[in-house]
């Protein structure tokens, strides 16, 4: 269980341009961290940074409490970016039941958590036949069956209705409340108190 | 776990844009266009049809494989598969095997059949289905490892082609080779065809894996 997430003198490069660089922050257990910032900051690479999907240019990223070895770290954390990683040929069953697993949960868990986010009725439909919001749900419905402590949230509302809205709320704040992290890069304003970081 | 990802990939190849009958229907059509060029003599039609056949093979398993990765990287997936307890070299050589399976395996059993319609002996069926089946694998891993590498480029089916078709010659030799002998060679035929398909399943996944890290950075 991680206890903290630090990030020290950290820079990250796109195409030969350093979006930031001496980022320092730490974020306990329980806490969540809204990342700000104009298009083009670097919100979505240093989410993708703290999952360890894109290499920082310098500084370092660490885990209080999780060992400290590739595998620990990409299944510590769930990162829900712009695209919720669905196949439009495949129902909303089949996929949640494999992101679900794929993330260690068990079928049983991904059906109560499809109906936890008020999808039971779309689940035997293709993915392609869901809008926007419906795709946002059944990623969120992901993060609730797969239990991981970080939760890295790339513009988690954008999408979404005001019952959504109100419903992604309530899943962050059970998250946090149960000892989870949260960093949410987003231009809304959050429904929940957080931590503030301007890039 | 990868035995879950296996037959989700399997599900979405089949799904996708006519699956592998897609493949198979490049074969034929290239193997049909043969007899216009060369004309319908026999002689002629014959003498070339193992070595047309084998290479319409290789640019219709290309074909599959063109965009392997592509739609997992603009879709999210490979974002999902990357943070998965399986390591991104096992995930690449599950997708490069299912592509075999859902290519490769109809790809093997429309390759004799093209063959022998352009004249080739009824006799050496099984030596083709077996070359294409065994150097299919090769094809799967370093087609796979070229459009991993080509994920970066705008342009990525025409790079894959341009990084993976060097890299072929060597089945291509072995599979004509084993595909055309009689008996006595073609154990040796198949026996460097194998090593070559074993070597790659060795070595692609790692450059699969590095060439996504990178797409994904």
């Amino acid at each position: 269980m991680i206890t903290a997430l630090e990030v020290n003198d950290l820079a990250v490069a796109r195409g030969g341009r350093r979006l930031f660089e001496k980022l320092a922050f730490r974020l306990d257990a329980g806490r969540m961290l809204a990342i700000a910032g104009p298009n083009g900051s670097g919100k979505t690479s240093l989410l993708r940074a703290i999952a360890g999907l894109l290499r920082p240019a310098a500084g370092t990223i660490v885990f209080e409490g999780a060992e400290d070895s590739g595998h620990a770290r990409r299944t510590a954390c769930h990162l829900l970016g712009h695209q919720e990683g669905l196949k439009g040929s495949r129902t909303a069953a089949e996929e949640l039941a494999f992101q679900a697993r794929w993330c260690g949960a068990s079928p049983a868990a991904a059906e109560l958590a499809a109906s936890r986010l008020g999808l039971s009725r779309l689940m035997g439909l293709e993915v392609h036949r869901l809008s926007a919001g419906q795709k946002r749900r059944l990623a969120l419905a992901r993060l609730i069956a797969a239990k991981r402590p970080l939760w890295l949230l790339d513009e988690p509302l954008a999408p979404l209705d005001i019952a959504g809205r109100d419903l992604a709320a309530e899943l962050m704040s059970e998250h946090l409340a149960g000892g989870g992290l949260i960093l949410a890069a987003t231009h809304d304003l959050l429904p929940l108190p957080a931590d503030r970081l301007e890039l | 776990m990868l035995a879950l990802l296996m037959r989700r990939e399997i599900s979405i190849a089949w799904g996708r844009g006519g699956g592998p009958l897609l493949a198979v229907a490049f074969l034929i059509a290239a193997a049909s266009l043969v007899p216009l060029s060369l004309g319908p003599a026999p002689g002629p039609l014959s003498a070339a049809a193992i070595g047309v056949t084998w290479v319409a093979l290789v640019l219709a398993t290309l074909l599959s494989l063109d965009r392997l990765f592509q739609h997992d990287l603009e879709d999210g997936c490979l974002d999902l598969l990357a943070l998965g307890a399986p390591p991104l070299e096992a995930v690449c050589a599950v997708k490069c095997v299912a592509s075999w399976l859902v290519n490769g395996a109809p790809l093997a059993v429309a390759a004799p059949a093209a063959a022998i319609a352009l004249g080739a002996a009824p006799s050496s069926a099984i030596q083709i289905a077996v070359a294409a089946l065994t150097g299919g694998i090769a094809f799967a891993f370093v087609g796979g490892a070229g459009a991993a590498i080509a994920l970066v480029s705008r342009r990525g089916g025409v790079l894959m082609a341009v990084i993976v078709l060097p890299l072929l010659i060597p089945p291509v030799i072995f599979g004509g080779a084993l595909m055309a002998t009689g008996s006595a060679g073609a154990s040796q035929a198949l026996a460097l065809l194998l090593a070559y398909a074993l070597a790659s399943v060795a070595l692609a996944p790692f450059a699969m894996a590095a060439a996504c890290r990178n797409a994904l950075g």
